[in-house]
């Protein structure tokens, strides 16, 4: 029988909160990042999610001996992060690692846009995620997720170039049609490139409405979850969840411990599906057809477009002053700039300048520094106009 | 014979949301020392108030004792002023005057009640203003039934209605001092309800004290004033509160600063496509809007629309040293109101050393000869002098240097002189009669 294939990835999301920066404190202080907000949500989240998650993952893979399998989607910047604040994480995930059964994929440094501006700077944040990968856990990753799952037929080209076999993304129903996101597709310039595609309404079944008491499919249990997987058609089932669905987003009390507790047993007993790593889906699966998709999309609520990041005049300008300075940045080799670079280009510093949020109320899903747009970009360019002079001073000074 | 005054304002320094406060202190400080004594009534002092020479009273503090015949009675007033408020924005302050007056003096019958109000002031300029303001008004009452003074003082419409009341309880000469008014604030779509008790305000006033002859024309005007108790008296700028400090600055850039409310009134956006203009000639520079208002939002996505965001910033609302701190990181200081009865905050500029720009539609420009004056909608003459003062730094010298030496002429203690005198006329009116 030829088994379908159930693809977990978690992806873990760390907001980097910069501080109040001040007009006054530019060409003054480079200290962009607000270390106490950003230490404490990490070590809170670590606390009743990653570590607890990291050891149900850890026991399910022994206990399913090497049949449960899952797949990371963590930046280096998260790692790092980590290293900083919760380092009994980093073991953790060693640990994972060590198993087996866990792929970590490939990433952007901090989770950047460059791919919407330049491929080197794609390219050079998509090496550097890479390395820290290979530091950690001793192998490079051959599966791809771009920030918040952006896609388009050129990105595409682009990391296939980068020598990735796979890129997941999020079938947007514009791009879709009648088409289902549970076989594998190519990318439509690079057929080597094959295209995995989250299934958005499962993923949605547990990250958004597990815990939802409205829900007419409240209470979610993990026999309920299989009959679904049994009823879908197809080859393979993606799941993108985001981590702090355990434990964070749903609470421990919601049950949602004891439903991956339970989901591999009921998986692998009354289900056709066997869980894989996608670079073992892409081995297993054959692909069906190219799929072309000349704009981005992305993984972002309704739209699945780049609104939500370059939407307005705020961010559309922030973004090129963003990018005005990489190549002058680039051409210098002072680590604390690089990595303020980096740090700057996080997406998250444009979604929260996002204007749309207005209306629909999707402010409350991140923990949102900011009061409002407004004061996200003041804060922003501040900062890049601080940036700005020490990339121009470290020019100055290397010509000298 | 020593004046006493009753002042009614509703800020201090450093709880400021203008130039109100500012001026308010520094005609106090004025007056004190023309030996003039001020007892000063506004709502919800803190304690940290500047207390060397005013007595303030804490409007919050003051209990006002009605004392009512009947449970009923009392019932009826505070329904009254409910209504009041439903209905119509506030309530007749004439009508409002007579009720507190027939609660007070109504103390003879049998079966009385005292209720003890302490009304909670917020102090701030907010929804519940024109609760506030007759709430404070039935304070003011209380407050001149209880303490000696010769002239009743109120600054602006916010406290016009309590000056109005202390009057027709103690029958005190009442002054009103225009800081500005409702056409500054809103152009020509007024508040009705605000206007209404503006002119309510002048019409009872004794004496009305404008700040510059710009604002005596509206009130004469627009309010139908009759002119000859309409007397300007111009702002001016205290020396000993405005000490420089130096700052090291962390940009090489020149800074071209509006510091100010962000609101119509000021004229925020004829400063941006100023600075856009500039910004295509004179890459050297940084332009700075220092403060908070309605209108920043609108502003900030402008900037980003324009592109100028890298050399266009915004610091939110600026208190104490941080207002020196922007003066001493500035290089030309810009006001293009659009309408400014007076603004103190040139001044502030120049005696920081800032060579000044301002509208010529602001009250300040009739004190001023060395500061550059434009139309607050010339665009390209607001950025022709931007330049200017950017790029010859002869020109920019000279109006620094003479714009100081200008500004340090004018003092508080010339404007209490005038008050003064106003006073004592009134003094002489009242006891003739």
């Amino acid at each position: 029988m030829n088994n379908k294939t159930l693809c977990l990835y978690f992806q873990i999301h760390l907001p980097i909160y910069l501080r109040r920066y001040h007009f006054f404190d530019i060409g003054k202080n480079s200290d962009y990042y607000d270390d106490f907000a950003n230490s404490n949500y990490i070590r809170r989240v670590a606390k009743d999610c990653y570590m607890p998650a990291n050891n149900l993952l850890l026991s399910l893979i022994s206990q399913y001996d090497g049949k449960f399998k899952v797949s990371f989607s963590i930046s280096a910047f998260v790692f790092e992060q980590f290293e900083k604040y919760a380092p009994e994480l980093i073991d953790s995930f060693k640990q994972l690692a060590q198993t087996g059964c866990v792929e970590f994929v490939g990433m952007t440094y901090s989770g950047s846009l460059a791919c919407l501006v330049d491929e080197n700077e794609f390219c050079n944040q998509v090496k550097k995620h890479d390395c820290t990968i290979e530091r950690l856990f001793g192998k490079r990753p051959v599966t791809f997720v771009n920030t918040e799952q952006i896609y388009s037929d050129e990105i595409g080209e682009m990391v296939a170039n980068m020598g990735y076999k796979a890129i997941l993304t999020e079938g947007a129903r514009h791009v879709m049609g009648w088409k289902s996101p549970n076989y594998i597709y190519t990318n439509s310039i690079n057929p080597e490139l094959k295209l995995l595609l989250s299934n958005s309404r499962l993923s949605e079944d547990i990250s958004c409405r597990f815990s939802d008491q409205e829900w007419d499919q409240w209470p979610l249990t993990a026999d309920k979850y299989a009959s679904w997987l049994n009823d879908s058609e197809g080859d393979i089932v993606n799941l993108f969840i985001n981590y702090e669905t355990i434990g964070e987003n749903h609470k421990a009390e919601s049950g949602i411990f004891e439903f991956f507790a339970t989901l591999p047993n009921e998986v692998l007993q009354s289900t056709n599906f066997e869980f894989r790593t996608p670079c073992e889906a892409i081995e297993k699966h054959g692909v069906v057809a190219p799929l072309h998709v000349p704009y981005p999309i992305s993984g972002a609520d309704e739209e699945c477009d780049l609104t939500a990041w370059l939407g307005n005049d705020l961010q559309n300008a922030a973004f090129e002053e963003l990018y005005k300075i990489k190549d002058k940045v680039n051409s210098l080799d002072d680590k604390d700039i690089l990595r303020d670079y980096d740090c700057l280009q996080s997406s998250d510093n444009f979604y929260y300048m996002c204007t749309k949020l207005f209306s629909d109320g999707l402010g409350n899903k991140r923990n949102m520094p900011y009061d409002t747009p407004y004061e996200a970009f003041i804060n922003y360019m501040n900062a890049i106009s601080d940036l700005v002079l020490r990339v121009e001073n470290a020019v100055e000074n290397k010509n000298i | 014979m020593k004046t006493k005054v009753l002042m009614f304002g509703w800020e201090f320094p450093p709880h400021i949301a203008g130039g109100l406060g500012t001026a308010c202190l520094g005609l106090t400080r004025g007056l004190a020392k023309r030996d003039v004594e001020v007892l000063f009534v506004m709502p919800k002092a803190s304690g940290d108030e500047d207390q060397s020479s005013v007595k303030i009273i804490n409007a919050s503090d003051v209990e006002s004792e009605y004392e009512y015949s009947d449970v009923e009675q009392c019932w009826r007033n505070i329904d009254f002023i409910q209504i009041g408020s439903n209905i119509r924005p506030y309530m007749d302050p004439e009508r409002f005057e007579q009720e507190v007056k027939l609660a007070i003096l109504e103390t003879t019958k049998e079966n009385k009640i005292t209720f003890k109000n302490k009304y909670p002031f917020s102090g701030k300029y907010g929804a519940n203003l024109m609760e506030e303001v007759k709430r404070y008004a039935i304070v003011a009452a209380t407050i001149a039934s209880q303490n000696e003074f010769d002239v009743i003082h109120a600054h602006d419409w916010l406290t016009y209605a309590a000056g109005i009341a202390a009057k027709k309880k103690t029958g005190k000469p009442l002054v009103v001092h225009v800081h500005a008014t409702e056409f500054d604030r809103s152009g020509d779509n007024v508040n009705e309800a605000v206007y209404n008790l503006e002119r309510e305000g002048m019409m009872e006033a004794d004496v009305v004290v404008t700040v510059s002859n710009l604002t005596r024309d509206i009130v004469v005007n627009r309010y139908h004033i009759d002119p000859s108790k309409v007397i300007t008296v111009h702002n001016a700028v205290d020396f000993k509160s405005f000490k420089n400090i130096n700052i090291e600055r962390g940009i090489k850039e020149k800074i071209v600063t509006f510091l100010g409310r962000i609101t119509y009134q000021k004229g925020p956006e004829y400063f941006i496509e100023a600075a856009n203009k500039v910004l295509k000639h004179y890459p050297n520079v940084r332009f700075v809007m220092a403060g908070s208002g309605d209108l920043m939002n609108r502003s900030v996505m402008r900037i980003a629309k324009l592109r100028i965001g890298s050399k266009f910033h915004f610091t939110g609302f600026l208190t104490g040293d941080d207002v020196k701190k922007m003066f001493a990181y500035s290089d030309v200081y810009v006001m293009p109101s659009v309408s400014e009865p007076f603004g103190i905050s040139p001044l502030e500029a120049m005696q920081s050393g800032v060579p000044t720009i301002i509208s010529k539609q602001s009250g300040v420009a009739e004190v001023l000869s060395h500061a550059i004056k434009v139309d607050f909608w010339d665009v390209d003459a607001l950025a022709d002098a931007i330049y200017a003062l950017l790029a010859y730094p002869g020109l920019s010298e000279f109006v620094a240097k003479k714009g100081f030496d200008e500004v340090n002429t004018l003092k508080w203690e010339n404007a209490a002189t005038k008050l003064k005198e106003i006073y004592q006329t009134l003094q002489k009116t009242t006891l003739t009669k």
